[in-house]
């Protein structure tokens, strides 16, 4: 099996949040940047097919150079190929239109993409990836099994989860809960070693007419002082909440 | 020329989040000078959506359709947004729409934007807000192709009532094969619990709480409130909650109007998911906890003992005001 994961280079879950260049670029400064975790629950999972069933497993990203390091923690994490679509990411459809134009040459039997990138939020690349590759789609992945041409998959819904069956080629949106916390894997010295080896395949874009385009950014305005209310007087607060509130 | 508004539904009823997001589609229609159709799936009552701003109903009735199946559901609205000429579809924000709104903008070309929190600046340019970086910020977010696709968070607009009703027409969209290629084989759902996604009040317990075992109080409060039920990223690691329930930037995002957080000190990733909550409350024995810098109302103490107090004051105003 052919397994591909599409990796979002993110700020790092502790980071403060600051725009530039009159709130319309994202600040940088002092922020580390990660894999995206919702990418990481999906590369784990493709390491276990990797050693279990004998998949290969490249990893793809769209973006500029300095996302490379994110792309060789995702080697030395034991993935096999990575490639870089040397270009900004600037919109989902974008993405997945770079992604799309890598993949559908690549051949690839399973490919994972975390649910959404925990910086934009949009939640639009695995769907809009699948549509343009007219694959199946499964999204909010909590379990995933595959035997031959057929996968079994769970998917978390509002209020429990549910079974569904697809034939590959299939795109998933992992989410935690398709591994453990605690089986995410962090790269030991051999990995990161043997990373430096791996290679790492830069392709040029291609040309795509942007959807969406961020015009501004701005930070929720700042909170008043909590109220504190004395333990020993909880109907104060029950009427704060009832009459100042008015949330019951 | 009509706005498109998917209006989902769970047993013949429709979802608070569905009526929510029909009045977002009013809001844009009367902005575009035009009416709404909303489109239904496999329901007989639609009267109650000339309520919340729909004109017209698309009934689909269709037995293949009674479970949810993202790519048939998104070609058959993309033959409604067709046969409407739409150029504007709303969605609400719930696991099923955020499955299917991108396949659905793909097939219509349409600029997709997610987390939406308000109406468009205009009706020439259609800059919408949303929150980003897990609600730690806002993007203005101009979509500029000819199809636009909108996905509206839960309680940002709200419920609005508007004069009017809604005209019922049966609908029948051309389905293919390929759009049954994903298939269900099980449904597990937790029945007459409030789940996350549809709660008005979230209740959600740390490690403060020592055990799972201790998760009893949390349940009562929540029963008492109507509230659903929710933990902290360390709860749900040490397996005292299902991951289902855990709150934060790697979890679920919440935006309940009220969110009691008990023995959560309120980690970055933490607050980040329950920004977009609009009262939040936080019982925790730590005065230093950050979470009190984020909160509306705190109580600092012993939930152990504030919690069940809490639950036995709020039985006792429930049925005062009953």
């Amino acid at each position: 099996m052919k397994i591909l994961v599409c990796i979002s280079h993110v700020p790092d879950t502790t980071s403060k949040i600051n725009f530039t260049d009159n709130n319309t670029k994202f600040d940088t400064n002092g922020v580390q940047f990660v894999i995206n975790p919702n990418d990481e629950f999906g590369l784990t999972r493709a390491m276990w097919f990797k050693e279990k069933q004998g998949a290969s497993v490249d990893v793809i990203n769209v973006g500029g150079a300095e996302t490379e390091p994110t792309l060789r923690k995702a080697l030395a994490i034991g993935a096999d190929n990575a490639i870089r679509v040397n270009t900004p990411a600037t919109d989902g459809f974008q993405v997945a239109k770079q992604l799309a134009n890598v993949a559908k040459e690549g051949g690839y039997d399973l490919i994972i993409a975390g649910r959404e990138s925990i910086d934009y939020n949009g939640g639009m690349v695995p769907g809009m990836l699948a549509a343009l590759l007219k694959a199946n789609f499964v999204n909010t992945c909590i379990g995933l099994e595959v035997e031959g041409t057929q996968a079994k998959v769970v998917r978390e819904i509002d209020g429990g989860k549910e079974t569904v069956t697809a034939k590959l080629p299939l795109i998933i949106g992992a989410q935690k809960g398709l591994v453990e916390e605690s089986d995410l894997r962090i790269p030991n010295m051999r990995g990161i070693m043997m990373a430096r080896k791996k290679p790492l395949n830069v392709v040029e874009p291609v040309d795509v007419t942007v959807q969406t385009k961020i015009e501004k950014f701005e930070k929720p305005a700042p909170k008043g002082a909590v109220k504190l209310i004395d333990p020993d007087n909880l109907d104060e607060l029950i009427q704060l909440l009832h009459t100042e509130a008015k949330v019951i | 020329m009509s706005v498109l508004v998917y209006i989902e539904s769970e047993e013949g009823k429709f979802k608070k989040a569905s009526l929510e997001v029909a009045s977002y589609a009013k809001g844009v229609a009367q902005m575009l000078g035009t009416t709404v159709t909303g489109v239904v799936f496999n329901a007989e009552d639609v009267s109650e959506l000339g309520t919340y701003g729909v004109d017209k109903v698309l009934k689909i009735n269709n037995s293949k359709l009674q479970d949810f199946n993202a790519e048939a559901y998104a070609d058959a609205l993309k033959q409604a947004v067709d046969k409407e000429v739409s150029k504007v579809v709303v969605v609400s924000q719930s696991a099923n729409s955020k499955y299917l709104a991108p396949l659905l903008a793909v097939h219509l070309n349409a600029g997709y934007a997610s987390n939406v929190v308000s109406l468009p600046e205009s009706a020439s340019s259609f800059v919408v807000k949303r929150t980003a970086f897990t609600n730690k910020a806002f993007s203005f977010t101009n979509i500029t192709t000819d199809i636009k696709v909108v996905g509206v968070s839960k309680n940002a607009f709200g419920l609005k009532e508007a004069q009017g009703a809604a005209t019922a027409e049966d609908f029948s969209p051309n389905l293919s094969e390929e759009d049954f290629s994903v298939n269900v084989t099980n449904v597990d759902k937790a029945k007459d619990k409030v789940t996350i996604a549809d709660a008005e009040i979230v209740v959600s317990g740390g490690r403060g709480l020592k055990g799972p075992e201790n998760w009893g109080m949390i349940e009562d409060l929540a029963e008492t409130l109507g509230a659903a039920t929710a933990c902290s990223k360390p709860v749900s690691d040490m397996g005292w909650r299902p991951h289902s329930e855990h709150v934060g930037q790697t979890g679920k995002p919440v935006a309940s109007n009220l969110y009691i957080a008990i023995g959560i000190s309120g980690a970055i990733q933490h607050l980040a998911g329950i920004n977009a909550s609009k009262v939040k409350v936080v019982i925790n024995n730590d005065p230093e906890a950050p979470f009190f810098k984020a909160a509306d109302y705190g109580v600092v103490g012993d939930a152990f003992e504030i919690v069940p107090k809490l639950n036995e004051k709020l039985k006792e105003f429930k049925a005062k005001n009953a």
